[in-house]
């Protein structure tokens, strides 16, 4: 098949659509893996320290993953709004609207998975139940490259109150940044079911920085920024934010997160933006490759389960 | 860590009393699920007539909207949402009767301070494991609110439910302990 035609078959709102469905009917019953694994090695650390109630926890957490996985149950009772994100690269096409029937697929998976209905109609003069979980809230992200990704993240209510956008003074520097994640986790951590991971944006405008950070929950737990300078904010913020003593479901001890992830941006002079968007401890997304990134990688793979530039290290 | 309370629903005042933050408790028995518009709605009840689609006099909300049967179980998963939401109703609803809520999270100095007044308890469960949460519940049936959806008011059986006491009957919060303890 020539490549012109593959593209467009891969970027059509069926494909997007059925991509789609299949995200959200295994998202809604598996723990992400990567979340799974870091949580794992923090329960290691904790049963070699002989430390109780935050061992049970992530014991309790990990046991539920078994579960919903074997029983095909949700893994949470929020099963969240539906977030659905194309990465697209500039030398791409994008067919008219591409996310046209996402919302009908929402309504299928959410009706077949026994998923619950969690989304109003309006959120100021219509609080009634759409009943079908839609609409989605989608976006396209453009980069360079040729590849496409798509991510489907489904958002708890919990995590995503627990989150909160901030204009800082440029004067506030680092030390302001950290002093918003600090204060955001210990006023708001025990409701967005720790252990967390807490994805951190600065930069951008103000519409922008809230998109960073939600961003950057994609990046497999644990990853580093690509910036040296990045990676060690993260690491010295996540320390500060375990040394808070909240802990697994917020009954004391550590680890409060299992990591912080930042993502950076450009801004304007008067302005440091601040984003925290919480992840909780039942966090589930999915990216799937929907075209290559790797022109070489076209022909030997099929085009699925692949990782984007986002999803490097094992997010999915 | 010491062996967990057992309890069984409906609660008594003196059930409550000896219970202290911290302790662990498997709860029994029937609860109600209520979350935000079933308390929006509660509270206009008790405006209205002064009396709700249940009995409250010892009752359990269970701040919950679950999601349908599946695997054979009654609901597919439950778990509590942030308690946080039902603050404004909370004093309200011990004053006329309940004993005792399950939820997850922080509670405001005003529930707290009815806990104490009231003799009424808070109970906090783990939050983002409902899959395994619904493995305690027996029964589920729909009392009322159909039109709300998961928001609806139901009647679930727990068996052995774990939750642990985050505010007690003398005001003690395990929230701001655990602050103060990190302090």
């Amino acid at each position: 098949m020539p490549q012109g035609s593959q593209t467009a078959l891969a970027l059509s709102p069926e494909r997007v659509a059925s991509a789609t469905y299949d995200a959200i009917r295994e998202c809604a019953t598996t723990l992400r893996p990567d979340y799974r694994c870091a949580a794992r090695s923090a329960l290691d650390r904790l049963r070699a320290d002989g430390s109780g109630k935050g061992a049970s926890v992530l014991g309790q957490i990990l046991e539920n993953a078994a579960i919903g996985e074997a029983d095909a149950v949700p893994i949470c009772q929020d099963t969240g709004t539906v977030w659905v994100c194309l990465e697209v690269g500039s030398e791409l096409m994008i067919p008219g609207n591409v996310f046209s029937q996402v919302d009908d697929t929402v309504a299928r998976a959410y009706a077949d998975g026994r998923l619950r209905m969690s989304v109003l109609a309006d959120a100021l003069f219509d609080r009634t139940n759409t009943r079908d979980n839609t609409p989605a809230f989608c976006e396209v992200k453009l980069v360079s490259g040729a590849g496409a990704t798509l991510h489907v993240l489904l958002k708890g209510g919990g995590s995503d109150n627990a989150s909160r956008v901030v204009m800082l003074p440029p004067g506030a520097g680092a030390r302001g940044v950290r002093k918003v994640v600090l204060d955001c986790v210990r006023e708001k951590a025990a409701n967005a079911c720790p252990p967390l991971v807490i994805g951190l944006g600065v930069g951008a405008t103000f519409d922008k920085v809230a998109g960073l950070a939600k961003h950057a929950l994609l990046r497999a737990v644990g990853s580093p920024a690509q910036s040296e300078e990045a990676a060690a904010f993260e690491r010295e913020l996540l320390d500060e934010v375990n040394a808070l003593g909240i802990g697994p479901a917020a009954l004391g001890g550590s680890p409060t997160a299992l990591a912080v992830h930042l993502e950076t941006a450009p801004c304007h002079i008067a302005a440091l933006p601040v984003a925290v968007n919480m992840g909780c401890c039942a966090m589930r997304s999915k990216s799937v490759e929907l075209v290559p990134w790797d022109v070489r990688a076209a022909d030997a793979a099929d085009g699925e389960g692949g990782e984007g530039p986002l999803a490097k290290g094992g997010a999915r | 860590m010491s062996n967990p309370v057992k309890l069984t629903l409906p609660l008594a005042r003196e059930d409550v009393a000896g219970l202290r933050i911290g302790d662990e408790v498997l709860l029994s028995g029937p609860v109600y699920t209520m979350r935000d518009a079933g308390h929006e709605r509660a509270l206009e009840a008790l405006r209205a007539d002064g009396t709700l689609p249940f009995d409250l006099e010892g009752a359990t909300l269970f701040y919950a909207g679950p999601t349908p049967p599946a695997a054979g179980r009654p609901l597919g998963s439950v778990g509590p949402t942030t308690a946080s939401r039902m603050d404004f109703a909370t004093p309200t609803l011990m004053e006329a009767g309940i004993v005792a809520c399950i939820g997850k999270g922080k509670r405001s100095p005003e529930v707290v301070e009815a806990c104490r007044t009231t003799g009424s308890v808070y109970f906090a469960c783990v939050g983002g494991i409902a899959a395994l949460l619904a493995t305690h519940v027996a029964e589920s049936e729909l009392v009322a609110w159909e039109d709300l959806g998961t928001e609806a008011l139901r009647r679930l059986q727990l068996e052995d439910f774990p939750a642990f006491v985050a505010v007690d009957t003398r005001g003690d919060d395990l929230y701001r302990a655990i602050e103060q303890a990190a302090q």
